[in-house]
């Protein structure tokens, strides 16, 4: 009754073309920013910046990542755990090579080499398509693995073979290691997940989105309109490899503080963040933040009920909680293949005729 | 046919211009077929030119010459002028030539709007990052290119579902967003493979007076396809007609009508 754009005109085309149209979202849009910035960093405790807050924050930037790539492009990838390791080892090369540059440079910087390899591994799919393409982001996940494994360089030489996040501050403040706050960690992670989304949505309504879209569509077509496919295919590539790239630097430097690359970048990532994208919805931004949000509140939402409500044995509860997220993933696709953005933006259109039916 | 020089006015009081493009006896093969054989005709300014012929007489391997989307074997394309060298179809678009197809090829996904959007990339020059950023040039540019559009908009009567998505649109109407998205090219030469293959009597009506109005209102050269030959008849200025890869015939409807070659290709002829 009060979602409407009745009375709400547009007299220029760039009001026309805002990303949120309706004057309801666009409130809607301002207080969730409104409670993410003034209300959580000031609550935040260590097991919710942890557990829930801090996963979401980085997932998210991943879950867009990767939905450029399959979703708008139409090319779909299996190596987003390896381009996250790169992420992880160049940020840590970085942070242990230039100690007094500032972390949030380190980062965007990782973000910049994970590009330039994403370009490498992307060259191919200018020739193959579909399942092939697949299979062969599916060797760049495995290829690189298996590099940051081989090659003592990457990990400094470390007796275990592991990566550790050295101390680091911006102004002051700790954002990496052992003491750093929750508060801390929340707002840096959400600082650049709010840069990634703003800078995914602008790449995402203009042409270059335009040209993804037409690629992922029917790519002869695009390419007799005047689409250049290699570098629409490229450009895909890069963007979504610097987003992946920067949330696997953050998952290693602000998560984790240290890394084994097999355990934390293994194919068990690539398809983690493969499942955000299509359980939100392949080709939505907000489709990102509903499927990262989903897979990583609902283990943790199950084991509060499971364990925490029902008092259950812990192992059991941890198997349980797969048999519940696997047969949710496949009743979710069954009843609305399109994702949670789909399901949302139904909502929205019954929601603006709401009280009545047509 | 009489040579015509710089051009001339046609009865109707429409200017012809000179010869925009040149096609210099292509061959196309595919292996051992031969799709099309030593043809040779050009394409004036401003003018309608139709292509007919039975099925399969290489009349949309032409097109596919003309958009760039084969490689003729043999032969020259010139084009304003000049010989046009081997191209990926994205260099041809960008020189001017746009097209439909004969069957829809709307990207699904996307609204009518950024369909249209789609046919101006070649004209739109911002940058990864002013986009990333929407500073400056990017912002600008997609208001002055969105109002472009608009006026196409306007002109093939689609405002009422700009903003739906193509998929959920019935066949008549997707047929008029991919005129559009070819004209929001701006384009020299506009290629229409088919434009009225399974239209009922009123939508074809509506097309031919878009035909007619673009070509009117714009200038714009077009070349098409067609086998409705009360269509062609009455549209175009010249027709080319093709027959197992050959030409049989080339001018004014008129004459072709008239052409021996022509009645025996349509209609049969008896064998002794």
């Amino acid at each position: 009754m009060f979602y409407r754009e009745a009375g709400d005109f547009k007299t220029s085309y760039r009001a026309d073309s805002q990303t949120f149209p309706i004057r309801l979202d666009r409130m809607g849009y301002f207080a969730a920013l409104a409670v993410a910035y003034g209300v959580v960093p000031f609550v935040i405790d260590d097991y919710w910046a942890n557990a829930v807050f801090v996963p979401f924050l980085i997932y998210a930037i991943a879950a867009i990542g990767l939905n450029i790539l399959v979703g708008y492009a139409g090319q779909v990838s299996l190596g987003t755990g390896g381009f996250m390791a790169v992420g992880a080892y160049a940020v840590y090369k970085l942070m242990t090579a230039f100690p007094e540059v500032p972390i949030f440079l380190h980062v965007i910087l990782a973000g910049g080499i994970t590009a330039c390899v994403g370009v490498l591994f992307g060259l191919p799919s200018l020739r193959i398509k579909g399942f092939y393409l697949a299979v062969a982001t599916l060797a760049a996940q495995f290829f690189l693995v298996w590099l940051f494994n081989k090659v003592p360089w990457f990990y400094n030489y470390s007796a275990s073979g592991q990566i550790t996040a050295p101390d680091r501050t911006m102004f002051g403040i700790f954002i990496t290691g052992a003491q750093t706050s929750a508060a801390a960690k929340y707002l840096f992670c959400l600082v650049i997940l709010t840069l990634v989304a703003l800078m995914a949505r602008n790449l995402t309504r203009g042409t270059v989105g335009r040209k993804w879209m037409a690629i992922r569509d029917m790519d002869i077509a695009a390419e007799i309109i005047g689409v250049n496919p290699l570098s629409a295919k490229v450009t895909a590539f890069a963007v979504s490899s610097f987003f992946i790239g920067i949330a696997g630097a953050l998952l290693f430097s602000v998560y984790l503080g240290a890394a084994e690359v097999g355990e934390a970048f293994g194919i068990n990532k690539s398809f983690l963040v493969l499942f955000m994208v299509i359980i939100g919805g392949l080709g939505s931004i907000f489709g990102s933040f509903a499927g990262a949000a989903f897979l990583v509140l609902l283990p943790v939402f199950l084991k509060n009920v499971l364990v925490g409500g029902l008092g259950w044995p812990t192992d059991v509860a941890a198997h349980l909680e797969l048999m519940i997220v696997g047969a949710l993933i496949v009743v979710f696709l069954i009843v609305e293949p399109h994702g949670l953005a789909q399901i949302w933006r139904i909502a929205k259109e019954k929601l603006r005729l709401w009280p009545f039916p047509h | 046919m009489k040579d015509m020089g710089e051009g001339y006015t046609t009865p109707d009081g429409r200017r012809i211009g000179p010869v925009l493009m040149e096609l210099r006896n292509i061959t196309l093969r595919f292996g051992g077929v031969v799709a099309i054989k030593d043809i040779s005709f050009d394409i004036r300014e401003g003018e309608i030119r139709a292509i007919i012929g039975p099925n399969g007489a290489g009349k949309s391997s032409m097109l596919n010459v003309i958009s760039g989307f084969y490689v003729p074997t043999e032969g020259e394309v010139w084009f304003r002028g000049e010989k046009r060298g081997p191209m990926r179809p994205y260099q041809v678009a960008r020189l001017g030539i746009a097209r439909t197809f004969q069957n829809i090829a709307l990207f699904d996904g996307m609204s009518v709007l950024d369909n249209i959007m789609t046919g101006r990339l070649t004209l739109m020059q911002s940058g990864l990052f002013s986009q990333a950023l929407w500073w400056g040039k990017a912002a600008a540019e997609e208001d002055e290119h969105r109002e472009k559009v608009e006026k196409i908009i306007d002109f093939l009567e689609i405002q009422n579902i700009r903003k739906t998505p193509v998929g959920r649109l019935p066949y008549g109407l997707k047929k008029r967003v991919e005129l559009a998205r070819a004209l929001a090219a701006e384009p020299k030469i506009l290629l229409l493979d088919e434009p009225m293959a399974g239209m009922n009597v009123e939508e074809k009506e509506d097309m031919c007076r878009f035909i007619l109005d673009v070509n009117d209102e714009f200038g714009t050269t077009t070349v098409l396809i067609e086998h409705d030959m009360g269509v062609v008849m009455d549209l175009s200025d010249r027709v080319v007609v093709m027959d197992y890869g050959r030409k049989i015939g080339d001018g004014p409807p008129e004459e072709v009508r008239n052409n021996q070659d022509v009645i025996d290709a349509y209609l049969g002829v008896a064998h002794a």
